[in-house]
């Protein structure tokens, strides 16, 4: 009989050979000594209920795919006061466009501890320049037309180095999760804004009261005052009970714990806008919006290929000026370029997963993604920033603004992947 | 005879509805009294409206400094800590956006020193501080980074006419829009 389908009869019997032969416990050391044996009568071991595992689930033992401090080398998290969390996703091991929420990356700036709020106690207050100030519930924002959109958060702090050994480390501070919530614009026609209105503030109840200065276009536009991420309540590392969503805006736009949003007629000054001054308009816009950029996965740096063949390359692409309208792979360090395939439909300011077929010659080469958005703009290489910047590029070379570059990952001979830019 | 005169009417109060669009479409939620508002209110704009009453000197403000613990992160007299320095290293003669990023001394108004120490300090204690407290420790690390003399009172006036040494020496934001490139020309 063919072993690789068993019927309900045989895993009963093989099952009930188990239990007749052995304890569990007995048994599972001894069949995790030959882990490649999948013969009709060679069950894997079982892992035994428990009450746990009815109320929240795990992950597999084997898969043990974590966040890692970023960038490395720099101050470890949480540091020695429990205060700052800077840590990047595994997109090496990421599939799929969804970061799971235990592996959404985390940026907690300014020092401040993770608030543990009681959500029965958040207010959500909006007042400033309106007709009707209002304070929300989080029961009374549940009972508001809702939104649910996939969107990706990234780091001001995500770019590469030559010393990043892996995507984790060049890439990681990006992640994509499914965000439900209230428009802003919803809650904003409820307190009736004024004419004067030409920004807003948003401000988090952790102890810094984090606060940021936007323009009230984007608040009528697409930002989400979100209680819900990957279908459960925001976790507290990213803002839980209520997090302001500025699709497409650098991460620390995103408020966390939001518990105030002021509607203004001037730009405020306030500590986190001083951090983000500039003193070049150029790099103070591209410190603001985020670029189209893209990164492939798979195979990247620290994998290694187990020979020449067929492999799928894979990887991300997202831009914040909306959805991402092509990514083209290049397998021959940037000579030719082929259109990627988009594996499901692009959403605006989200992670798009694409694919490409290649067949592995086993020669040295060098692997890159490049992406196009829906307003044109066109991922570029470092050496196409260096010359726009009338810069010499070399490894002293640091792109202005938030890093979109092009990634090149170098296959060896030998299947290894290394860092392009090493 | 009746229904063309109600016409009319019955019209104006329609567009008269239609021109009042911006009443809440749900009414959820509740309106904050006055004195929740100012009591949640600490975001303190360039003119400095929002300021509460209250005065200090940097002469209190560098007791205070001691007093508060600030020294304990920041260093004594704002340098040497672990937090964030709060004295630029160099002096005037080295061009303000390479003294490092010192907040009481790259601002662009006083009001944003005066917001953050009132928000967010000191760490885990915010709100604890009186008016008088910020007003004098805003008023010492102006002074330490040379903003202010040593015997300048700060208080709801003169906190917002402090001239900030960066003057307007920075660049604006782009005139965000929907659906538009970060930065025109980028890199092409």
């Amino acid at each position: 009989m063919g072993s690789k389908r068993l019927g309900r009869r045989e895993l009963l019997k093989s099952g009930a050979t188990l239990a007749g032969g052995f304890t569990l416990g007995a048994a599972a050391p001894a069949l995790g000594q030959e882990p490649a044996t999948h013969a009709t009568h060679s069950s894997p071991p079982m892992i035994k209920g428990d009450k746990d595992m009815v109320a929240y689930g795990d992950r597999s033992k084997y898969v043990t795919s974590v966040r890692i401090s970023h960038p490395v080398g720099s101050r470890p998290s949480p540091d020695e006061f429990g205060l700052t969390f800077h840590i990047a996703t595994p997109l090496q091991d990421s599939v799929g466009v969804i970061t799971p929420s235990s592996l959404h990356y985390v940026a907690t700036t300014r020092g401040a501890f993770l608030p543990d709020i009681d959500p029965k106690e958040h207010r959500l207050m909006i007042h400033g320049v309106v007709d009707r100030p209002l304070t929300f519930t989080m029961d009374d924002l549940k009972r508001l037309p809702s939104v649910t959109r996939l969107h990706f958060i990234e780091c001001a702090g995500n770019r590469s180095s030559r010393r990043a050994k892996n995507v984790q480390e060049t890439h990681g501070m990006t992640s994509c999760a499914e965000w439900t919530g209230v428009l802003l614009s919803t809650l904003l026609k409820e307190c009736g804004v004024k004419d004067s209105a030409k920004w807003f503030v948003a401000e988090g109840a952790e102890e810094v009261k984090g606060a940021s200065s936007m323009p009230i276009a984007k608040a009528m536009d697409d930002c989400i005052v979100a209680y819900g991420m990957n279908g459960e309540a925001v976790r507290p590392q990213n803002g839980f009970p209520l997090r302001l969503m500025v699709p497409g805006f650098e991460g620390i736009f995103h408020t966390k714990y939001l518990r105030r949003i002021k509607i203004v007629d001037r730009y405020y000054m306030n500590y986190n806008d001083y951090g983000h001054m500039d003193q070049d308009a150029k790099i103070a816009a591209l410190d603001y919006q985020i670029g189209p950029k893209s990164v492939i996965t798979f195979p990247s740096a620290g994998q290694q290929l187990p020979g020449k063949g067929f492999y799928e390359i894979s990887g991300l692409a997202w831009s914040g000026g909306g959805v991402i309208k092509l990514v083209e792979i290049s397998t021959d360090g940037g000579k030719k370029w082929n259109k990627a395939e988009f594996k499901g439909t692009p959403q605006r300011m989200a992670h798009t997963r694409f694919g490409y077929p290649w067949n592995w010659d086993g020669q040295e080469t060098e692997i890159l993604s490049r992406c196009t958005d829906e307003l044109g703009q066109v991922q570029p290489t470092r050496a196409q920033i260096a010359k726009y910047w009338n810069k010499p590029f070399d490894q002293t070379f640091s792109v202005p603004g938030l890093d979109n570059s092009i990634q090149p990952w170098k296959i060896g001979s030998d299947g290894s992947v290394t860092n392009g830019f090493a | 005879m009746g229904s063309p005169r109600v016409l009319p009417f019955a019209f104006v109060l329609l567009t008269g509805a239609s021109a009042l669009a911006q009443g809440p479409t749900y009414g959820v939620g509740r309106a904050p009294t006055p004195e929740e508002i100012r009591a949640l209110d600490i975001s303190i704009g360039p003119t400095g409206e929002e300021l509460p009453p209250g005065k200090g000197s940097a002469k209190e403000g560098a007791q205070l400094y001691r007093a508060q613990g600030c020294a304990g992160c920041h260093g004594a007299a704002g340098v040497g800590g672990t937090a964030p320095m709060l004295k630029s290293k160099s002096g005037p003669e080295v061009e303000l956006w390479a003294r490092g990023r010192i907040l009481p001394l790259r601002a662009p108004f006083a009001t944003t020193v005066w917001d953050y120490i009132n928000r967010g300090m000191p760490l885990n204690r915010e709100g604890t501080l009186t008016p008088d407290q910020v007003y004098a420790l805003t008023a010492y690390l102006l002074f330490l980074n040379g903003v202010i003399p040593e015997d300048q009172v700060l208080d709801a006036q003169s906190l917002p006419k402090v001239k900030m040494p960066i003057g307007d020496n920075y660049a604006s934001l782009p005139d965000w829009k929907p659906r538009t490139p970060r930065l025109k020309g980028y890199p092409y």
